[in-house]
């Protein structure tokens, strides 16, 4: 029997229900594998090894005495730190929020637990998830289980490097502008953003309200079906998720699509694309033909500006949304004696230098106080989104940046609509190139906003996007292909994607050094 | 275009944050490079389109008028860095 913590959601849940094995062992197996691994791999921030343990124990005792179980009963979950669990701390990978405790269950969690699945844990993030390979978080570093010196992606690399490294079958990560499928792409697993408004966002801390969206990453397309079917679905505590019926993904996800019509997007095999990763896709691309779809080339004339589009929103949102933390309600605060201190200093200073103006502009304690807190608990990408957000939205810039943006934005929809009144789906790469380099982009912020390419226009669109592992590079990175589908068509994602994993084996390989001693 | 340092130290008072002088340096010229970055949207003709500010169309969604069990005032203030009995604490908010 394969160890536990090697099967997929769907494997493991067939031994579970025939009693080959338990809940207990395959959650032992995962925190076995995160013992000895994660102290390399920076895959979590926390770890529940009690409660989860506990958990599966109560799972196990009502699967004996033949109770009703949930669709997840058993099964280990690990979840990105982005999202509240009722007394867990929730850190969002930043300082700020380094003792926050939530005081309530996120609508998603709510849901898993309903579903009897066995929460294992908190993944590692980019701070507020602003980031692109996990190196924001404020408190460890992440590796790619396929190579230790390259970032696993972001910003929910540590929900995809656990689900890479066997720590997890099951993970819960975010998608503002890539989040998702990037890291997917770069471990080598299946990562799946839904539609905006699929999943409701009630307990999942906002970067960019109008953007965001919680989704599944698994081994598999299969697995992406039963965890995205089980937290899908309209929440009334949140007022812009969809009210849409949820389809059962799980029980269509393996009926193969007929007829299906592909479209690529010439837009994105241009500049910055890397070779090795055109080639995986284009041989991923003639996959499908084989499999009877029919490929189109296909237009989205306004892809070009989705980066420029994406950065004007993304912080305008960012800005308002994290105004909260403010050093009053949660959160870091700066030492405020010290604080008051240094004001009556500069407060003197300015007195002896009979600067009235100075005296003028001076920060009253409250507006200090906020200033010192936000400056000490958060890092510079967030201190920069946050920045940016501000002056867009500012006084005379408002119209030429954001308002602008808006505008755009529609454009870049209006080019999804006219290409799926012709193809059932979009297909084409995640991004431009396999995992970087640890380090490789972090004195560049813009160079680093360029990796999103491929993957932030979904976002703007509000539309689902599902990143699938379709080849390896020669230096043995995982490359990933997208899927791209209209708005609540996660069902066709998802069975393209199935299709596509029943074809190949790019989804069953796992990175072979782990576990060798670092 | 390119920003001034004292347009970035005017912002940074707006997003209350307190910048240091290097990260007004380094601030100013990454935000810049951004800025400058964004700007091909001004090659684009959007007379006339309408600002998307969401990607699905609801609107005025409402709830009912109904009486549901919120926080505790215990809970509510449990994660506060300084709190009494009753109230967050902040400093004084009024000159001395």
């Amino acid at each position: 029997m394969a160890d536990l913590h090697e099967l997929t959601a769907v494997e493991l849940l067939a031994k579970l229900q025939s009693g080959e094995a338990t809940s207990v062992q395959a959650t032992q197996a995962c925190l076995d594998r995160i013992a000895r691994l994660d102290d390399d791999l920076g895959a979590f921030l926390s770890t529940f090894p009690e409660s989860a343990l506990a958990r599966a124990a109560e799972i196990d005792r009502r699967r004996l005495a033949g109770e009703r179980l949930g669709p997840l009963a058993g099964v280990p979950v690990a979840v990105k730190d982005v999202v509240v669990v009722e007394g867990a701390i929730t850190t969002c990978g930043s300082k700020m929020l380094q003792q926050y405790r939530s005081p309530f269950h996120a609508t998603v969690i709510e849901k898993l637990l309903a579903a009897d699945a066995v929460l294992i844990g908190k993944t590692n993030m980019d701070e507020f998830a602003m980031g692109g390979s996990t190196e924001n978080s404020a408190y460890r570093l992440a590796r790619n289980p396929w190579d230790r010196e390259r970032t696993p992606g972001g910003s929910s690399g540590g929900a995809a490097a656990c689900v890479a490294a066997r720590m997890a079958p099951l993970s819960l990560g975010s998608d503002t502008g890539g989040s998702i499928r990037q890291p997917a792409s770069f471990c080598g697993v299946t990562g799946l953003k839904p539609t905006y408004g699929r999943v409701s966002r009630w307990g999942l801390v906002a970067f960019a309200s109008s953007l965001d969206q919680i989704g599944p990453l698994a081994k598999t397309a299969e697995d992406c079906a039963l965890l995205l079917e089980a937290i899908a679905g309209h929440d009334p505590r949140d007022s812009t998720s969809a009210p849409q019926s949820v389809p059962a993904y799980s029980r269509t996800v393996k009926e193969p699509l007929k007829k299906l019509r592909l479209g690529v997007a010439r837009e994105h095999y241009g500049e910055g694309l890397d070779a090795e990763v055109e080639a995986a896709v284009r041989k991923a691309i003639r996959v499908y033909e084989s499999l009877g779809a029919e490929v189109q080339e296909v237009s989205l004339p306004h892809s070009r500006y989705a980066i420029a589009t994406y950065y004007i929103i993304a912080p305008s949102e960012a800005s308002s949304n994290l105004a909260r933390y403010d050093g009053v309600h949660f959160g870091y605060r700066t030492d405020e004696q010290a604080m008051l201190a240094e004001l009556a200093a500069e407060r003197k200073a300015l007195e002896t230098a009979g600067d009235q103006r100075g005296l003028d502009e001076l920060d009253a304690p409250l507006v200090r106080m906020y200033r010192k807190t936000r400056s000490e608990g958060f890092g510079p990408e967030v201190k920069r989104r946050i920045m940016l957000g501000a002056y867009t939205l500012s006084k005379g810039y408002y119209d030429q940046y954001y308002v602008k943006a808006l505008k755009v934005r529609r454009l870049i929809r209006q080019d999804y609509d006219a290409a799926f009144k012709n193809v059932d789906l979009l297909i084409g790469p995640v991004a431009p190139t396999a995992a970087f380099k640890l380090g490789e982009n972090v004195n560049d912020p813009l160079g680093m906003y360029l990796e999103d390419l491929y993957t932030v226009s979904a976002n703007l669109a509000g539309i689902p996007g599902i990143s699938i592992p379709c080849g390896v590079t020669a230096a043995g990175l995982p490359v990933g292909l997208q899927l791209q589908a209209p708005a609540f068509e996660e069902e066709r994602l998802l069975r393209a994607a199935c299709m596509f994993q029943a074809a190949t084996d790019w989804d069953d390989r796992a990175p072979e050094s782990l576990g060798r001693p670092a | 275009m390119s920003l001034s340092r004292d347009e970035v130290q005017k912002v940074s008072l707006l997003a209350r944050l307190l910048l240091s002088e290097e990260e007004l340096e380094s601030m100013t010229a990454q935000l810049g490079r951004v800025l400058d970055y964004v700007q091909q949207l001004e090659e684009l003709d959007t007379e006339g389109v309408e600002p998307m500010a969401h990607a699905i169309d609801l609107s005025n969604v409402l709830a009912e008028d109904a009486i549901e069990p919120s926080l505790s005032r215990e809970a509510a203030l449990a994660n506060a860095p300084k709190r009494d009995d009753e109230c967050f604490r902040v400093p004084a908010v009024l000159g001395d």
